[in-house]
């Protein structure tokens, strides 16, 4: 018998919960604001489904009623990619250790 | 681009995000982090590209969307000051739940595209994965445009509740599950749309009983909201990326809500059916009468930090609404100057999201390595001399650990009351957050001062 590949889908679903739980315990809590900017960046990955989405249109017709939605996705998660990935970058470089370490 | 590629590429995407927060475990790593992060998204993009390989019109009109969206994202990322960060985060889950709708809808639409059958006739797990991811983005679209309005003070912060409330709450959910049932079996777009207008409602009700200051855990939960949001349409899409980002999302999210639970002494559930704070300020007016408070001037304050060797600086909320940050760098640095040892001690809940305190003194200068942890330097306010409280209130609580009575008992605080003197900077004797009166106030070790936070500082630079 054949396993659904659903199934396949589902155990790195549930392997990467795991990796979630123990990489994020191993955050240091003064990172915490910039580990949400983060997350927050990185589920943006969603504008895969977007691109997808906005492309599916037939030949020589660019905006379907589907297509829309791929396309204000797109501006919606690209703002958040940008957007999240900076702002992040700009947190993470004010964290600086003393100047002279004893 | 075959499709067992596309497929390792996008699992290499997956671990480079990983690889994005384990560079947080500590701030030397996580530059490098935030860059894994950045690649693998370039990675997971530019693989959509190639495996569609429609390069047509619609191909162009992307990347002009893709700039749009970018340049919009990277100037707000420049411009938003620090002590705004939590609407900032707010506002950026909102956008992600609102673009797993935008998905998920284009897919139920044109299913073809997505290889999930055809309208009306889409696959059974697809349409369940579909209505999941579309329900959980529109739950946090609505939950986190509300949080950042309460969050910007558009709305008020107070807790909105009425009754019947968490009876309709649950109502409205078991309607979302008979609409899923319902659309699956009929495949009626209606039922789609109506499912969608159910989930930005719940999204809006779940989050307005919820207080100001229980912010940490609200933002935290719709930030694993929004990973499972991602996690449905990566089932959708049959995609890994999205399916171990959203995992990790989730359950990064989950943590820290969890983290933040904690902080307060709180249960999950006590947050979020919400109205903390509202029932409360009723009952702490009952000790009306007035007890003495010792108050002093930025003079009095300086005096005794002179004299201090170590001196401990608890930030709170008050802090970043003050803009105190710079300022309170700067009493610092004279005070190194004159060799009294100074370190800030952060509660995990103090701000209104998690570390927020963090970033704001890293955004002042101070050097992370002077920042401790509530379990870190409890114990080191038995020997500090001066405890310098900005901003901060509910979290430096005696009554906490003394008042079984008391709604923040058992709540972990700061021992602030051990040190030999307590500096309280503080506008007004008002209860915080939680409506109770503060006994700090009151001892015999604290001496209040009432000011700005930001001005008050200062003064006490100039007289130092």
């Amino acid at each position: 018998m054949e396993i659904d590949p659903f199934i396949f889908r589902l155990s790195i679903f549930i392997l990467s919960i795991f990796v979630g739980y123990y990489v994020v315990w191993s955050v240091t809590p003064s990172l915490h604001t910039p580990l949400m900017s983060v997350t927050n960046a990185i589920s943006s990955v969603i504008i895969v489904g977007a691109i997808i989405a906005a492309l599916s249109g037939s030949d020589g017709v660019v905006f379907s009623s589907s297509s829309i939605y791929g396309f204000l996705a797109i501006i919606l998660a690209a703002v958040n990619i940008f957007g999240g990935f900076l702002v992040t970058q700009r947190m993470l470089a004010m964290y600086k250790k003393k100047k002279k370490d004893k | 681009m075959s499709a067992n590629l596309s497929a390792i590429l996008y699992l290499v995407s997956g671990v480079l995000f990983i690889l994005a927060l384990r560079g947080l475990s500590s701030p030397e790593t996580s530059r490098q982090g935030n860059l894994f992060g950045i690649i693998g998204m370039v990675i997971a993009v530019t693989v959509t590209f190639l495996s569609v390989g429609n390069f047509s019109s619609g191909f162009i009109y992307v990347l002009i969307f893709l700039a749009i969206g970018g340049s919009i994202g990277a100037f707000i990322a420049y411009r938003i000051p620090m002590t705004a960060m939590p609407e900032l985060v707010a506002g950026f889950h909102s956008l992600v739940g609102l673009a797993a709708v935008f998905v998920a809808i284009s897919a139920f639409i044109n299913p073809a595209a997505f290889n999930l059958g055809t309208p009306g006739n889409i696959k059974l797990a697809s349409l369940i994965e579909m209505a999941i991811g579309a329900a959980v983005g529109a739950i946090t679209f609505s939950g986190s445009v509300i949080a950042f309005l309460k969050l910007q003070g558009i709305m008020s912060g107070a807790p909105i509740t009425f009754k019947g409330q968490h009876l309709l709450n649950a109502l409205l959910l078991i309607l979302i599950v008979i609409l899923t049932i319902y659309l699956c079996s009929t495949q009626s777009s209606n039922l789609f749309w109506i499912l969608i207008a159910v989930s930005f409602l719940i999204g809006f009700l779940i989050i307005i009983p919820i207080g100001g200051a229980d912010m940490p855990v609200v933002i935290s939960m719709l930030n694993s909201y929004s990973g499972w949001a991602a996690a449905g349409i990566g089932f959708t899409l049959e995609n890994t990326a999205l399916i171990i980002t959203g995992a990790l999302v989730g359950s990064s999210g989950a943590i820290l809500s969890y983290i933040m639970c904690k902080g307060m002494n709180r249960s999950f559930f006590n947050v979020i059916l919400g109205g903390f704070g509202a029932t409360d300020q009723t009952t702490g007016g009952q000790s009306k009468e007035q007890r003495p408070v010792k108050s002093g001037n930025a003079d009095d304050a300086a005096f005794l930090m002179k004299n201090a060797s170590s001196v401990i600086i608890v930030p709170g909320y008050g802090m970043a609404v003050a803009q105190a940050q710079h300022a309170l760098r700067e009493m610092v640095d004279t005070l190194k100057k004159n060799d009294i040892k100074v370190s800030y001690a952060i509660h995990p809940v103090a701000g209104r999201m998690p570390g927020h305190m963090n970033v704001l003194l890293a955004e002042a200068n101070v050097p992370y390595d002077e920042v401790f942890e509530l379990e870190e330097i409890n114990n080191d306010f038995a020997n500090a001399d001066v405890a310098f409280v900005i901003g901060a209130n509910d979290v430096t609580n005696p009554v906490a650990k003394t008042d079984p009575q008391s709604p923040i008992y058992g709540m972990p605080v700061l021992d602030v009351e051990k040190c030999k003197s307590v500096l309280f900077v503080k506008r007004s004797l008002s209860p915080g957050y939680a409506g109770i009166d503060n006994d700090l106030f009151y001892k015999e070790n604290t001496l209040m001062l009432f000011a700005d936070a930001k001005k008050m500082t200062e003064d006490i630079t100039k007289n130092l």
